[in-house]
């Protein structure tokens, strides 16, 4: 198991007139090797909740287990846990800093006390899997796109060789072919280095593409936690709260409910092609 | 919550000196501190605390939100008793070690440079809880207005300030999450002595520097965008008016510091 | 004055340094741009990142002027420097960061700065606040500050700050890229309304094609050129040509798009899952 929460409750300046509360009664096992993908409005509680992935945020209630160590004992070295548990946060660009490339993406593994041969080789495999090659190595972040820079961002967090891979709408400002790259980068981690990676969006489309298992949040609480499948099918629950399936799941539902026989089981617009097209040739 | 901190303590309630006009508070309260300083002696103290007292009922703000910015000035209150406890020369010395002397002129200096500086705060701060930074700001800009003949730059500094107010909770939360992020990295800002924690500071400053640069530049097309080009031939919605309770606000400060002057002199 | 964007042959260049100082290369952002935008019309300009659109965008706010050709903004020129307030007055301009474009700590007050600057008389001013704040649905929110709105109601302040100036025309750079999906929709939900109701002409640039499904006009842009030009329609039924542009479609566009690859005898000119749901009906009763 890599992530366990029982009981968790996160309350925001709690005693003061500005107290709210994030989380209520979260209860999460997360396995090894798992690609999650975690949905919610802003307000839902995903930023919060993952903050507690790395012990950024320490619950004010329940207990929480990351690779076996319980986040709140005080021997559990946090430091640890921020190597195991790496998290990209939205816009991760805005974090660069350094005079290069390379010695932003050695930041990490820095702090972690590594050897310099060891920090080297770290820096230049993150880079390679993120697509920048030697070329770029000495050149400042500033110099680059908003895509390039994002991909130097997500390769410092790399670097570290996190167990347990936590991205905050990875996507976010980008355009279509952007998105494309950086989710089909993710989804080759995932496969490669069979980490767990917990992905935070509100694209249902992007994510019922990638992920194993859907976690929806809703007011700081969740409300719906399993395949993506079974999660879209309650197309009724996720409108009340504000979010939807994948359109092409719609348009089965609609078909099926006017008496087509048609499986709802689709998930991406190929699969729902194929579906469709078979059933309108069986017609013939 | 960074974004429920409202900047410089204003202290939202409706009162009778939370409706006056900012400029009558801004100029009451510099009047007032000078008749700090016009009094130098216990009667006049005195009368200034049922002033103080007074205005502090007027004002709806609970009594320890203004003994909040005494808090902060506790240390150099400390340093100025010390200082005219010891080092005030008299004739009534009460006690000395080798050198040092303590007279009862020293404690008597002491107490009323004490009690100044704490009416001081106390005064101010009654200016801050009642009057909202934005009050602040346009109060600030239209008495600086006049001055502008001789080259100050009221309309600037007042847009300054104003910038200033929107974006501190802004530059706040982003310090915060920039923090964050660079402590998922395993940076640590806690610990070590001064220059490592100095040098720990670089990975939050240097993009905390880059990211307000490139705000001031985004905005700056946003202002020029909707025709912002400086303060010539500008409007203001807001218009600052004198009303009754200004002229009585008036009236009253004028009262106060005419019977300072004479429990002064005579 | 029917035409409030005309551009004939728009160039734009600039040279990049490195960091000597010495120049490095020259860019073409705009490479003969022939446009022209009617009165009323709901104008999506589409591209991915680096196609010019942003670009187009601040020329036609005279942010930027043409190193080559012109554009005229309701017949006047945007290289003429005396024009610069009057352009920017009839086309205003939203961007893409919420924030970044709020300057003062109250809604009200930040909206009355467009007039302010303009000269506008203060109860004029105070009239136009409320009017320009209500058309945009965020009347209860007026005295607020703006750090307690969300990303969408933000950006309808700063529509609201632009209306308040009472533009012709609004260009929205982007204004839904850092927004979640309530605010995306707040946001269109409002311009199309000021475009039906208000008659604002509307030149919102974007690149998630679901944005410009109910817009008059879609305008593909790629490496500085217009590449497209049309009804909504017409452009995304051409699903390859948009693909190759690194742009999306509708789920129901592509999903007929992949349909027709399989053999199926269905139109590409669908946009929205309703059109889908009765094109795949029709096939099957004639099935």
């Amino acid at each position: 198991m890599a992530i366990t929460f029982k009981g968790v409750n996160h309350i925001y300046s709690g005693g003061t007139p500005f107290e709210k509360t994030a989380l209520y009664g979260i209860n999460l096992h997360i396995e090894k090797g798992q690609f999650v993908g975690l949905i919610g409005h802003t307000g839902s509680g995903k930023s919060t909740l993952i903050q507690h992935f790395n012990g950024l945020l320490k619950p004010t209630d329940g207990e929480i287990t990351i690779l076996g160590k319980n986040i709140n004992d005080k021997d559990t070295s946090l430091k640890e846990i921020r190597q195991r548990v790496g998290l990209v946060f939205q816009y991760p660009e805005h974090q660069l800093f350094e005079m290069t490339i390379f010695k932003d993406v050695s930041f990490g593994p820095q702090n972690m006390g590594l050897s310099k041969e060891e920090i080297d080789k770290r820096v230049k495999e993150a880079l390679d899997i993120v697509g920048l090659d030697e070329s770029m190595y000495e050149k400042s972040p500033f110099e680059l796109s908003g895509g390039q820079k994002r991909r130097v961002a997500i390769a410092g967090v790399l670097a570290m060789k996190p167990e347990v891979l936590v991205l905050d709408e990875p996507t976010a400002g980008l355009d279509p072919k952007g998105r494309d790259e950086i989710l089909g980068q993710i989804q080759k981690l995932h496969k490669t280095l069979g980490i767990t990676v917990i992905l935070v969006s509100h694209s249902m489309e992007d994510i019922a593409k990638l992920v194993d298992r859907i976690i929806v949040m809703h007011r700081g609480k969740i409300a719906l936690d399993g395949s993506p499948k079974n999660v879209f099918e309650h197309v009724e629950e996720l409108e009340k709260m504000g979010l939807a399936a994948p359109k092409i799941m719609y348009i089965m539902k609609a078909l099926k409910s006017k008496g087509l026989k048609v499986s709802t089981d689709v998930l991406t617009v190929e699969e729902g092609a194929k579906e469709l097209a078979s059933l309108l040739k069986k017609q013939k | 919550m960074f974004k429920d901190i409202t900047i410089g303590q204003y202290y939202p309630v409706d009162s009778w000196i939370h409706r006056l006009d900012p400029r009558v508070k801004i100029i009451s309260t510099f009047i007032f501190i000078i008749t700090l300083f016009i009094a130098n002696r216990y009667i006049g103290y005195g009368f200034t605390l049922f002033f103080l007292a007074y205005l502090i009922f007027l004002s709806k703000v609970p009594v320890k939100f203004m003994l909040k910015g005494l808090r902060a000035i506790f240390v150099i209150i400390l340093i100025t008793v010390a200082l005219n406890i010891f080092m005030t020369p008299g004739e009534n010395i009460l006690w000395s070690y080798k050198a040092i002397k303590i007279t009862g002129e020293g404690l008597y200096l002491a107490g009323l440079m004490a009690t100044r500086l704490i009416f001081l705060i106390i005064g101010s701060s009654i200016l801050t809880l009642t009057t909202s930074p934005i009050q602040l700001t346009d109060g600030i800009e239209n008495l600086l207005n006049p001055f502008k003949k001789i080259g100050v730059p009221a309309h600037e500094i007042a847009m300054m300030m104003t910038i200033a107010l929107r974006f501190i909770p802004i530059l706040l939360e982003e310090t915060d999450k920039i923090m964050k992020a660079q402590m998922a990295r395993g940076a640590d800002f806690e610990s070590g002595g001064i220059i490592k924690r100095a040098k720990s500071l670089i990975p939050l400053l240097v993009p905390l520097f880059i990211s307000a640069f490139r705000r001031a530049d985004e905005l700056a097309m946003a202002m020029e965008a909707r025709c912002y080009h400086g303060g010539e031939n500008r409007t203001r919605m807001k218009q600052l008016m004198i009303g009754k309770h200004d002229y009585i606000a008036m009236i009253g400060i004028t009262i106060f510091t005419i019977i300072m002057i004479c429990i002064r002199f005579i | 004055m029917n035409k409030i964007v005309t551009s004939k042959g728009l160039i734009y260049e600039y040279y990049t340094h490195n960091d000597k100082g010495e120049i490095e290369s020259k860019e073409t952002a705009l490479d003969d741009i022939n446009i022209e935008i009617t009165k009323g019309e709901f104008v999506v300009i589409l591209g991915h990142n680096g196609s010019g659109k942003s670009t187009f965008a601040k020329h036609m706010n005279a942010i930027l002027h043409p190193s080559g050709g012109t554009l005229l903004i309701k017949g006047m020129d945007t290289k003429d420097e005396d024009n610069l307030w009057n352009i920017r007055q009839s086309a205003g301009m939203v961007f893409q960061n919420p924030d970044n474009q709020i300057i003062a700590a109250v809604v009200e007050e930040d909206v009355a700065f467009g007039p302010e600057n303009l000269g506008v008389e203060p109860n004029e001013i105070r009239k136009r606040v409320e009017e320009s704040v209500d058309v945009v649905g965020m009347s209860e929110y007026i005295t607020h500050s703006p750090n307690l709105l969300s990303g969408g109601q933000k950006q309808r302040i700063a529509i609201a700050g632009v209306l308040a100036m009472k533009p012709e025309c609004i260009i929205l750079d982007e204004p839904t890229a850092m927004l979640d999906p309530i605010g995306r929709k707040e946001v269109l939900q409002t311009i199309h309304r000021l475009n039906k109701e208000e008659d604002i002409t509307i030149i919102h640039i974007t690149h998630y094609m679901e944005e410009a499904i109910k817009a008059n006009r879609v305008i593909v842009m790629d490496h500085g050129k217009v590449v497209m030009d049309g009804k909504p329609k017409e452009i995304f039924s051409q699903v390859e040509r948009l693909k190759e542009l690194g742009l999306d479609v509708p789920q129901a566009t592509e999903l007929a798009y992949h349909m027709k690859k399989q053999g199926i005898d269905i139109s590409t000119e669908i946009l929205t899952v309703k059109e889908m749901v009765d094109a795949i009906w029709q096939l099957h009763l004639k099935g």
